[in-house]
């Protein structure tokens, strides 16, 4: 009989973390992956000999700065490529190209509205206030309302502090954005509807909603906490794409002496007398630990690896209910070069960072309009990069691999479904693309569609959604994914979760592996005295 | 790609080490020949030639120009009469700095300004919520601005106009040279006799060529960013992000200063006559009911034989060129605490005009007393070593001809 300290199921970046926190601490952790390699959401894939494909996940900007130094990353191959600017084209030629220096993108900005290029070092000057107070809400375990325990009530008082400890102004805004559009907030900043446009993208990243919906704040506000190199909001390429960081993850891990196991799906946790004692895998396999975690997304973790009848009503009630509605596809491209802007001198240079497809407000809620009523985005938002332009290990020389993340492609269509729509979600973004990019279409060697259901078939995610589960406020902090059970516990005694279902949430950021890597160790340094 | 100011077509073939610094987006010169040292001293010998157009510049018009301003700035603006300049700050609420800046009084209701960074919408919010009927427009790139600073700057400027004639100390002329119509102001950032002048963004090459030929027979001499920098600090002029920060991107309050506490103190000495209800006059009030001040700036002279000792004691000779610092230095009180914390020095120089090595300071009130003796800390080889200190009145260099009526 295999027996193991501890079982982590499902090798995306939350679970090899929470493993690799394990393993450090000297547990014997097993990761089982169901796919033939780990990664999760977060691989790249030669699907084409001699091209990487990040396939899902593309960019890294809030995976958090301590876990790469406690499991040794860079050691292990860790390397985030910076993303010298952003690229945002209007609909009839102009473009906001902005990058690392504050000045040149103010006069980039004074081209479109000189008071909204003063009003940029304003907004960002709050915004990094804010992001500096909740950061501490990020990389904390989050407090359980519901108890009275003593450490409750101290983690209780620690989030008090916290709220409470902010100026005022940093309040207001941190109110604003937790129950207001991000349009709203923008709007008292901004004039230039360009420039609100560039800014708007973050709150509807891999969300149901719009620059206009009220949950889009708190949805631009979270991926605003993420940073590359200190500054808030900004991202970074991994080395060989996001696979390339998973892969230093499992790296990590082993050389704590941990296992993994590909090929292995898990059917079922072992239960016995209300304790997890292992788990069940699809071909039969029975392994043991009195430790198991899953890092799968809420739904898989209560209401499969488990008999829901074991559990407490209200918690089944509340994740059946928990919104994951994935709303996000990828369309990735192979290209014989890179696209041409008519007005931009140099194209390599914008493919750098973001291709911010998404001019303004009223482009970006026609494209939610159409995933209101049940289909795609006939003229999407797409967040493009073409890693290749400064990877050269992503492509044959000259050759270019270019990823785009579409909004919206609900899982739900209304009138077909998405094996139907699949190629038809490709056109509508290749044509979108070729009207930023006249000759885009000529470039096109190969194309690859992923849909929400591609996701949740491949990755396992429930509906697809990236984050495992809406990011929205009443789904977040102190209801992540429940309430009562925002602490990485379950109601099986031994039995974790450690996924983007948990706090803080979905992105390639670490922070639930981790947080419940303290949970357990925590745990079983209590029940060991 | 970077902007260029007016000048450049002039300034880019004389630049010879051809090396560039980025000034709000723009490339400017930071030194126009190996020497930085002779180009500072055409400041205080003959003339120094500076090209200070990425200045942010601001023109305020309209029915409530002077009642806007009157709320806005720290300093009354109705002092400042149609021909005359203002050197003036505006503050926060809380009577913390904002920035510092020299407004004109162009013509009858139309004034000018300079600031070192972006504040139109500052401006413009304050006259929508307040409601006052003004006109702010950014004219920063309208117009180039030269800097002509030395003893024979007057004289060079004569060459080409007889309006500075008897043209007093922050007082304006709007004249022609050689045919263009240029804003001439008596200000400087070099505490020097010096003029500062508007030039139309298509006259500048013009207007920069005849005052080279003008100037050929008085040394008139380019003048980069590093010469300018030096010069400021003897004349006690302090430098955003360098001596102060702008309260409005500060993070605390431990980042901000009050007029005060950066010795513009002499700004409110009216003040009980001033009937304005300005942005920051409660707090500032409060601070001189109060004593609060944290700090003020002070000059400080370095003991020339402690320097000169500690260096030797290293076996090194004591450096004078290239010690220039912009960075923060501490300074300790002379107790029987080593190391008991005192304050700060902004920026440190070698005067080789003033044979001193010299700094600006933020000290607690208690030390700032002139003649008060302080301990700053070097880096001697890798050691941090206390260097004796005077604290000194600012202007360090405050030469007659700066004010002069001649």
């Amino acid at each position: 009989m295999t027996k193991y300290d501890a079982i982590v199921i499902g090798g995306g970046h939350n679970g090899l973390v929470n493993a690799g926190y394990l393993a450090k601490a000297g547990l014997n952790t097993l990761i089982l992956e169901r796919r033939p390699y780990v990664g999760g959401a977060a691989v790249t894939e030669e699907l084409l000999p001699g091209y990487k494909f990040t396939t899902f996940s593309y960019a890294l900007s809030l995976i958090r700065p301590d876990i790469c130094q406690e499991l040794n990353l860079p050691e292990h191959g860790m390397m985030t490529l910076p993303m010298p600017h952003h690229f945002h084209p209007a609909e009839d030629g102009q473009y906001l190209k902005l990058g690392a220096d504050s000045y040149e993108n103010y006069h980039e900005i004074s081209k479109l509205s000189l008071e909204d290029a003063e009003a940029m070092h304003d907004f960002g000057h709050i915004m990094d206030r804010v992001c500096h107070a909740l950061k501490p809400l990020v990389d904390m375990i989050p407090p359980n309302p519901q108890s009275q325990e003593p450490e409750e009530l101290e983690r209780m008082a620690e989030f008090h502090a916290i709220m409470e400890g902010m100026p005022p102004d940093v309040q207001d805004m941190v109110q604003k954005l937790w129950t207001s559009s991000i349009a709203e907030v923008l709007d008292e900043y901004f004039e230039n509807d360009l420039v609100k446009g560039m800014l708007a993208s973050s709150a509807i990243i891999g969300s149901m909603c719009g620059p206009r919906s009220k949950e889009s704040g708190m949805v631009w506000l979270f991926h605003k906490m993420g940073e590359y190199d200190g500054i808030f909001g900004e991202w970074g390429f991994h080395k060989g794409g996001n696979g390339g960081f998973t892969q230093a993850l499992a790296r990590a891990f082993e050389a704590f002496g941990g296992t993994i196991l590909c090929d292995a799906g898990v059917d079922e946790v072992l239960r016995k007398d209300g304790a997890a004692v292992g788990v069940k895998l699809s071909n039969g396999e029975e392994i043991y630990a009195d430790i198991v975690v899953s890092a799968l997304d809420p739904r898989n973790t209560f209401l499969r690896l488990v008999d829901p009848a074991e559990l407490p009503d209200d918690l089944v009630k509340t994740i059946q209910d928990f919104k994951f509605q994935g709303s996000a596809a990828k369309v990735n491209f192979v290209l014989s070069d890179v696209p041409k802007h008519p007005n931009h001198e140099y194209s390599s240079e914008i493919f750098r960072g973001f291709l911010n497809v998404g001019p303004t407000f009223d482009y970006l809620e026609e494209a939610f309009a159409d995933a209101q009523e049940g289909r795609f985005s006939r003229r999407p938002f797409i967040d493009g990069c073409i890693q290749s332009t400064i990877d050269p290990d992503m492509t044959p020389p000259g050759k270019h691999i270019m990823s785009n993340f579409v909004m919206w492609a609900p899982y739900h269509l209304k009138d077909s479904d998405w094996d139907t729509e699949r190629d038809n979600l490709g056109d509508a973004v290749q044509e979108t693309l070729n009207s930023f990019f006249p000759g885009f279409n000529d470039l096109v060697e190969h194309r690859e569609v992923v849909t929400p259901l591609d996701i949740e078939r491949i990755v396992g995610i429930a509906e697809g959604n990236i984050f495992h589960g809406e990011l929205f406020a009443d789904q977040l902090f102190f209801s992540r994914p429940a309430p009562g059970w925002n602490q990485y516990r379950t109601p099986i005694k031994g039995y974790y979760q450690c996924g983007s279902g948990t706090h803080p949430g979905g992105c390639v950021i670490g922070a639930p592996g981790k947080l419940a890597s303290m949970q357990i160790l925590r745990d079983r340094a209590k029940a060991a005295v | 790609m970077p902007k260029t100011t007016p000048f450049h077509p002039r300034t880019g073939p004389l630049n010879h080490p051809q090396i560039w610094e980025n000034w709000a987006g723009y490339l400017v010169a930071p030194q126009y020949q190996h020497s930085e040292i002779s180009e500072y001293y055409s400041v205080r010998n003959s003339a120094g030639l500076l090209d200070t157009s990425p200045l942010f510049k601001y023109k305020f018009s309209g029915p409530d120009a002077e009642a806007y301003l009157m709320h806005v700035m720290a300093r009354d603006i109705r002092k400042c009469k149609p021909g005359r300049a203002q050197y003036t700050i505006w503050c926060d609420d809380a009577g913390f700095v904002v920035e510092d800046g020299v407004i004109m009084h162009v013509s009858v209701g139309e004034y000018w300004l300079t600031a070192a960074e972006p504040n139109l919408r500052y401006f413009r919010q304050i006259a929508r919520k307040k409601e006052f009927d003004v006109q702010i427009d950014d004219i920063t790139t309208d117009y180039g601005i030269l800097a002509l600073q030395g003893p024979k700057s007057l004289e060079i400027l004569q060459e080409l106009t007889s309006d500075l004639n008897g043209v007093g100390f922050f007082r304006l002329a709007h004249t022609k040279l050689d045919g263009h119509s240029v804003v001439i102001s008596r200000t400087g950032y070099t505490g020097d006799l010096g003029y500062e002048l508007w030039v139309p963004k298509d006259s500048c090459v013009a207007v920069w060529d005849a005052l080279m030929s003008a100037g050929s027979g008085y040394n008139i001499t380019p003048m980069g960013l590093h010469a300018l920098k030096m010069a400021r600090i003897e004349a006690g002029l302090l430098l955003l992000d360098v001596d102060f920060h702008s309260a409005r991107y500060a993070w605390t309050d431990a980042q901000r200063d009050t007029p005060h506490e950066l010795g513009w103190g002499w700004m409110f000495n009216t003040l009980a006559k001033d009937d304005r209800t300005f942005i920051g006059r409660e707090a500032i009030e409060a601070e001189i009911a109060n004593k609060s001040s944290r700090h003020k700036t002070v000059g400080l002279v370095i003991d020339w034989y402690d320097y000169q000792e500690k260096h030797r004691e290293a076996g090194i000779h004591p450096p004078m060129d290239g010690v220039f610092n912009e960075g923060t230095m501490n300074i300790y009180r002379i107790s029987d605490t080593p190391w008991e914390y005192g304050g700060y020095a902004t920026c440190m120089m070698y005067s080789s005009l003033l044979r001193s090595h010299i700094a600006l300071a933020k000290l607690p009130l208690d030390l700032c007393e002139p003649g008060t003796e302080v301990d700053l800390e070097v880096s001697i080889i890798r050691r941090s070593v206390n260097i004796k200190a005077r604290v000194a009145e600012l202007p360090f260099f405050n030469p007659a001809r700066k004010t002069s009526r001649e």
